[in-house]
């Protein structure tokens, strides 16, 4: 009979946290910000098929960064879990808390007892009636649910790209001056300018406040030059 | 490949749960709500669907403002006639039903595809519609490729046919079908279609016991909708009145409605 090896669990820890960053600072990052007329969602991604944000709810959004097939696991997880909820009992009473609540569950769990962690970051973000009672939750690869405010960058330069939104960022900006500052900031800590990040390699979503119901809404390649170029 | 699950289905989904609850046989039917007459009517580039409020419980008036006609997403809407229960829950999975699968899929089913899952859903419901508790709905929906209305009706094993100009379904439909087959006319627009849908509603209340009219006294008007490119939308109570009290005029002066009109 063979005895396994003995690892500390300070090491197995490291080990696999440092395999899920290594995973996810490859991909491009996502910025998910609230502004006045409601929570703008942006990613840094040429494909026009293969989403990174995505509607859940009502007034229920998901971003994400990393393995395209574990995040896309997560939000046909989340759709199901939420329309699940909306079924049993009532719309109003489906959570982005208590989606990220399950996130950070299933994400914990493939943390410590999976083959290997998941390599994925996430954001929930919930529309509320005023910017005050918005909710954007990030979770990390191992489970760890962080409560954000204004704008949360995650994915490669994550740290880079909040800083530099730290610094233009405001709360009473509308839709348009909150893209041109986000595309901003992830121009150039990715090393391009602005006009490189031009629209047809955005991907832009809204979760509009001023809409009844389903306040989601995916921009167009003309929606997102409008909104770029609006004076 | 066995794990590999080709549905974007939040019934199937439903039922893998164990959620969907069972009902048991039922002996006093008396004591279950039904609902009545659902006419839709095309008119060029879209569709219009219309119901009457009355809910009846055996030979009662169980509600008199009752809602018999819902969207079933952005471009299509479903009207319901039979065991109110039933039928209000079937609509709201319908709802969740396409919801759903345009959420996964990142675009809405195709026409035909919303019709079919309807089929499934209500074959879901046989047994119970083979002890007398049937839920029949009429589903009309905007068809993008071909701007223009379609219209499906169903039976209670989940049979689905396509439907041309016009269509009634519930006790009173055999009346409208009739007053709507004296009046359609195709290519006919928007403001007609509403018209001769409401005159039909009038005509089933007349000859059917468990169909309401329009309740002027009250404000209480048939639930009209329309479906074209625009997407779904409800038709103001302020414009059904306007149309009601020229369809009551007329009526004044010729109670049996409109005469048939031929070139």
């Amino acid at each position: 009979m063979s005895v396994p090896f003995y690892v500390s669990p300070d090491q197995l820890t490291r080990d696999r946290a440092d395999f899920a960053k290594k995973g996810i600072a490859r991909g491009r990052s996502v910025v998910v910000s609230q502004s006045a007329d409601g929570i703008l969602l942006v990613a840094d991604n040429p494909s026009k098929a293969l989403h990174k944000v995505s509607e859940i709810y009502d007034r229920i959004a998901f971003a994400a960064v990393g393995k395209y097939n574990e995040f896309e696991n997560l939000r046909v997880s989340g759709i199901r879990f939420s329309d699940m909820r909306g079924y049993a009992y009532d719309r109003s009473d489906v959570s982005a808390r208590s989606l990220a609540n399950a996130y950070a569950q299933t994400m914990g769990v493939a943390f410590t007892d999976a083959l290997k962690p998941l390599e994925v970051e996430l954001v929930v973000a919930q529309l509320g009636e005023r910017l005050a009672e918005d909710e954007i939750y990030r979770l990390t690869f191992d489970g760890s649910l962080a409560d954000e405010h204004g704008y949360v960058a995650i994915g490669g330069q994550a740290e880079e790209i909040n800083q530099a939104m730290g610094q233009t960022w405001k709360s009473s900006m509308n839709f348009s001056l909150a893209l041109k500052t986000t595309v901003d900031a992830l121009a150039n800590q990715s090393g391009l300018e602005a006009a490189d990040l031009d629209a047809l390699r955005l991907e832009v979503a809204i979760l509009d406040r001023n809409k009844k119901g389903r306040a989601f809404r995916r921009l167009s390649v003309e929606q997102i030059e409008d909104l770029l170029n609006k004076k | 490949m066995n794990n590999l699950s080709f549905s974007s289905s939040f019934f199937d989904y439903l039922n893998s749960q164990k959620f969907l609850p069972e009902i048991s046989k039922f002996t006093n039917k008396e004591h279950l709500v039904h609902g009545t007459t659902i006419v839709a009517v095309g008119f060029t580039g879209g569709v219009i669907m219309a119901g009457d409020r009355r809910a009846t419980m055996g030979n009662y008036v169980a509600q008199n403002d009752i809602e018999k006609v819902f969207p079933a997403d952005d471009y299509s809407a479903v009207g319901i006639a039979g065991s109110a229960g039933i039928a209000i829950e079937l609509v709201k999975l319908f709802q969740v039903e396409l919801e759903h699968y345009e959420k996964i899929e990142g675009m809405p089913l195709s026409v035909e595809g919303k019709a079919n899952r309807l089929s499934v859903l209500l074959r879901g419901n046989l047994g119970l519609a083979l002890e007398g508790l049937a839920a029949l709905p009429l589903f009309a929906a905007y068809d993008k490729n071909r701007d223009a209305g379609r219209v499906f009706s169903y039976d209670i094993t989940g049979g689905r046919y396509e439907e041309h100009d016009y269509y009634a379904v519930g006790s009173g439909s055999l009346f409208a079908r009739a007053s709507l087959k004296k009046m359609f006319e195709p290519g006919d627009n928007k403001n007609f279609a509403i018209k001769i849908a409401l005159e039909s509603i009038y005509d089933a209340a007349e000859e059917d016991s468990a169909t309401a009219g329009p309740d002027m006294a009250r404000n209480i008007y048939p639930v009209v909708v329309k479906v074209d490119k625009n997407g779904f939308e409800r038709i103001a109570e302020q414009e059904l009145a306007v149309i009601l009290n020229e369809i009551l005029d007329g009526r004044k002066s010729r109670p049996d409605g409109p005469i048939a009109r031929h070139k």
